[in-house]
């Protein structure tokens, strides 16, 4: 009779139950703490809760009142105005400079190191810095003036209408530099080949870039436009150090006025709302976004 | 040859324009960083009379110090010193726990790979896009409930389990790439689960254990939402000290004490950066989704 | 040593099928050579019997024990892969002793146990090397010496010597057959080499789509294959096929070949049974050695037929000039003694061994006995 061994034994069960077990509470923590948390918010969002959650429930009231505000529309205003120029200005100035560095350029460690240490900064940082060179009396204006153009005025920061640009300009500062990253890599992984096989065809190197090499870097663009807006719409420090979403609520973005309803105002539900409508703008744009990578990856 | 020699002239203008961009885009990165330091040397007199980029006539740490040591912040006034400690005792602890238990989750999700798992690690990877607005409500809540609103330890909940789909994401996606038959051959070998990740996957995962410590100690260290959200008064982060600094309406603003404050908070993060820039890097094209 | 029964095994993958009803049993001290197409599951099987994957259906025994719940651990045996999975970590020495260490084998043991099989496999010198500094024919070799040190029952190899140069395979066939003869254990060995299969094996499994076509001898594979896919799949350069139709002349059952230029030849066909009959269209196979040219097949073969045909093609091979002609419309190819060869183009009248063809039904590929 061969020993019977088609029943596992304990120990083997154990081990073979060992990676969920490790995994389970990591698990349980990010049902809980990730979409356990959002459900919450929703549900919070659909009630009239002000300083403490109550749980009773209005349905849709909280998200028709949002969009009758006009502190939240001058948000979404922002947003559209920062996220465009942001992005715009990341893009272009972030591929300038890494085509530029993919010229064989001597010091081009130094040259990124450069480029990319604002990264390392927090933007609670960055925005004190750039609310001390944007200061409207001492700051730019004045170094400008000295230099003899006494009629110039730079006072954005205290504009209403300006300082949202403001914000554009620390962040631009702030970011250029990772662009610039992804670029240089989407550069160096085009084959040399191409290059080559073109230049034999008689195209010039202005030629080259504009048809062939930027094209295939449309890859880079995309993930580089993804990124821009994940951290376009949760931009939150640096409007709070630079400018505090003022003057009044003029620069405000839709993270600000969240933090504003939910922490300072004592309106739970409004701000849950305005959480909840952020999370659909984010999730408009990352689902597809994830899902193209990850049929890409199944086809590669 | 008139044509070679008139083609090789553009060739060096060209690359005159390309330098001559390029060293000026380093100007304008590199100039924010100079006139925080040299306006954190100089005394309130010579910011008012001088521009921003004036050198400062007689250089004084005294805004350090004060910015250290004893400036007003909130309702103390001991400087930035007991914020700067308490995100060195944030950061540490939150840094360790998600960077070991991402380390597991991602050799068990590659590694190991169950029914489900595969879901699991799709719902993670959806949970490193989420704006944390989102969450922060609960939060509060909990950490209230936990007994840990207004402690370091609710920040470092907070940030271990945030960061845990990145440190998740970054070990997993480093450990597929470590070949199966590894695993196998250390399976058939008769190492079990912990042996295996002890000795086979460990010794090999020092590159990305920098990437992700890095990349989470800056992530943590620069974090404000999660400060400003969850910590009052003593208990706060740098970076939250920062602002309250920079943003008080008290009646003389001085600059060079903010700027002074602003560098330290920013010294650890740039310490890292330049000493690891490689792993930096690498982090931030892996992570860049999270911004 | 022990001996391995494979009992009606399937595996599926979720949906696919990729294992379908494998039987396949050795004795102790066998080497079993598992052979096939890419993708036609031998890794998946392998994997099965190290354990590694979980059997769908089935059971497998080795020696009196089934190993279906058994961890791989626990089952006594070594495994050499095609990567070889040296883990980079550690020296050769390390390498070498780590299964041992983890199933607690005392140190003195140990240290016995490396030195003999760094002997063995004379690679006494890079004991204290990392896996990084070793050529990929050194790799190799520290792969099995790791897999010998632990005196497993079975030794499972997969397609261990496929990332190596030409040369270096060759020699080291002939060493892992030294070492089974040597050692005497048990080994199943995947390859989808037919050479290998051939020159290693003390039985084959010629698999395909993930049923086993033929479970034999290499002598029984080669002289008597299943089917088309076994008949082609062994041998090289590949059997003949050649599409005829039967007819009876002179009251014998011939298969008639005409060549390219019209000449109309007949081949006589032993039995005359109810499969093999006049009018019916089968395959004939015939390998390239049973075809030569017509000096030589007088002189060594009984019963011979002959052909006259057009030269398309030589190939010189040095002991062989192998010869491209065309019957019924199907490219065939000779084997000739290169004193013998024609050029392209001559024609050349070449001798059949008779008593070879084998014959298989067109649809099926199922070999028809006569
Ligand atoms: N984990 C898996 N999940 C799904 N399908 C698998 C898995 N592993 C193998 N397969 C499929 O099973 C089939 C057999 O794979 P296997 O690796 O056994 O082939 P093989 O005969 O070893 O081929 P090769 O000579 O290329 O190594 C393949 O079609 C493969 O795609
Ligand atoms: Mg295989």
């Amino acid at each position: 009779m061969p020993t019977d061994a088609r029943q596992p034994g304990l120990a083997s069960l154990l081990e073979a139950a060992l990676p969920k077990v490790v995994v389970a509470p990591s698990f349980a923590a990010m049902l809980v703490f990730i979409y356990g948390f959002i459900l919450w918010t929703l549900y919070i969002s659909m009630t009239k809760s002000t300083f403490l959650p109550t749980y009773d429930f209005v349905g849709l009231a909280q998200y028709i009142k949002l969009w009758r505000i006009e502190r939240w529309w001058v948000a979404c205003r922002n947003l559209l105005v920062y996220g465009g120029l942001f992005i715009f200005f990341c893009t272009v100035l972030g591929l300038m400079l890494a085509i530029f560095l993919d010229q064989k350029i001597r010091i081009e460690g130094a040259l990124r190191t450069i480029y990319l240490y604002p990264l390392a900064l927090s933007f609670v940082v960055t925005g004190t810095a750039w609310k001390w060179l944007l200061n409207p009396g001492l700051g730019i204006e004045r170094l400008v003036r000295e230099m003899g153009w006494s009629s110039f005025t730079f006072d954005w920061l205290v504009t209403s209408e300006m300082s949202i640009y403001c914000v554009v300009i620390a962040a631009v500062w702030q970011s250029t530099g990772f662009v610039m990253a992804m670029f240089l890599a989407g550069l160096r992984g085009i084959d040399d080949a191409i290059i080559k096989a073109a230049q034999v065809d008689g195209a010039g190197l202005t030629r080259i870039y504009w048809k062939i090499i930027i094209p295939s870097l449309r890859p880079v663009f995309f993930s580089a436009f993804i990124i821009l807006t994940h951290i376009a719409i949760k931009s939150f420090d640096l409007v709070v150090v630079l400018t505090r979403g003022g003057p009044g609520y003029s620069s405000d973005l839709p993270a600000t006025f969240m933090y504003a309803y939910a922490f300072t105002r004592g309106r739970l539900a409004m701000g849950a709302a305005s959480a909840m409508m952020m999370f659909a703008m984010v999730m408009a744009i990352i689902v597809p976004y994830l899902y193209s990578e990850l049929r890409r990856k199944r086809d590669a | 040859m008139p044509d070679a020699i008139r083609r090789s002239r553009s060739e060096t203008a060209g690359r005159i324009l390309i330098y001559g961009t390029l060293v000026l885009f380093a100007v304008y990165f590199l100039v924010p960083l100079f006139v925080m330091v040299i306006t954190s040397v100089k005394n309130m007199d010579e910011i008012r009379t001088g521009t921003l980029i004036a050198l400062p006539q007689q250089p004084t740490l005294e805004p350090w110090l004060k910015a250290w040591g004893y400036a007003t912040i909130g309702v103390t006034n001991e400087g930035i010193r007991g914020f700067f400690w308490n995100s060195i005792r944030m950061v540490i602890p939150a840094v360790l726990f998600s960077t070991l238990i991402g380390a597991v989750n991602g050799y068990v999700l590659s590694k190991w790979r169950f029914r489900g798992s595969d879901t699991f690690f799709a719902m993670l990877l959806l949970g490193c896009f989420i704006p944390f607005q989102v969450v922060l409500l609960p939060m509060a809540r909990t950490l209230g409930f936990l007994g840990l609103s207004e402690s370091i330890w609710g920040l470092v909940l907070v940030h271990t389990v945030y960061g845990l789909a990145f440190t998740t994401l970054f070990f997993r996606n480093y450990y597929v790439a470590v070949p199966s038959e590894l695993v196998n051959a250390a399976r058939i070998d008769g190492a079990g689960f912990f042996r295996i990740f002890w000795k086979i996957m460990l010794p090999v995962s020092t590159p990305i254990f920098m990437v992700t410590i890095i990349w989470q100690t800056t992530q943590i260290w620069n974090d404000f939402l999660f400060g400003v959200c969850f910590s009052t008064g003593e208990t706060q982060p740098v970076t939250v000290a920062l602002n309250n600094l920079v943003n008080t309406s008290s009646s003389v603003k001085e600059y060079n004490v903010d700027m002074a404050a602003a560098i330290i908070a920013a010294l650890p993060t740039l310490f890292v950066y330049f000493v690891a820039g490689k792993y930096f890097v690498r982090g931030l094209t892996a992570g860049a989704v999270k911004g | 040593m022990a001996s391995l029964v494979i009992d009606n095994v399937t595996k599926a993958f979720g949906r696919v099928q990729v294992l379908k009803g494998i039987d396949i049993a050795v004795d102790a001290g066998e080497f079993l050579v598992l052979v096939g197409p890419s993708g036609c599951g031998k890794s998946t099987l392998l994997n099965l019997i190290a354990g590694l994957e979980s059997i769908t259906t089935g059971e497998i025994r080795m020696g009196d024990r089934v190993v279906n719940n058994i961890p791989p651990k626990d089952r006594d045996i070594a495994m050499v892969f095609q990567s070889y999975a040296l883990y980079p970590n550690m020296n050769v020495r390390r390498n070498l002793s780590f299964g041992l260490e983890t199933r607690k084998v005392p140190r003195a043991e140990i240290e016995n146990r490396i030195q003999r099989v760094a002997e063995i496999l004379q690679i006494e010198n890079l004991l204290e090397r990392k896996p990084s500094q070793l050529s990929g024919g050194q790799r190799q070799r520290v792969a099995m010496g790791r897999a010998i040190a632990r005196e497993p029952l079975i030794f499972l190899f997969d397609e261990p010597l496929s990332n190596l140069d030409a040369k270096l395979r060759v020699e080291m066939r002939t060493e892992i057959k030294k070492l089974h003869q040597r050692l005497g254990t048990t080994i199943v060995y995947v390859t989808h080499d037919q050479i290998e299969a051939m020159t290693l094996a003390d039985r084959i499994a010629i698999m395909k789509d993930g049923i086993v076509q033929q479970f034999d001898t290499p002598d029984g594979v080669y002289a008597n294959p299943a089917n088309l896919f076994v008949a082609g799949f062994i041998g090289s350069p590949a059997m003949n096929f050649i599409p005829v139709s039967l007819s009876r002349e002179n009251g014998h059952l011939v298969a008639p070949l005409v060549t390219a230029d019209g000449r109309r030849f007949t081949v006589p066909v032993p039995a005359d049974t109810g499969a093999l009959a006049p009018e019916r269209e089968i395959i004939m196979g015939i390998r390239p050695e049973n075809i030569t040219d017509f000096q030589e097949g007088m002189q060594s073969w009984a019963h011979i037929a002959a052909l006259e045909c057009g030269v398309n093609v030589v190939e010189p091979t040095g002991p062989d000039t192998l010869v491209y002609t065309e019957v019924n419309q199907t490219q065939i190819v000779c084997r000739l003694c290169p004193d013998a060869a024609p050029k392209a183009g001559d024609t050349i009248r070449l001798a059949f061994d008779t008593t070879k063809p084998l014959f298989f039904e067109p649809g099926t590929g199922n070999r028809i006995e006569g």
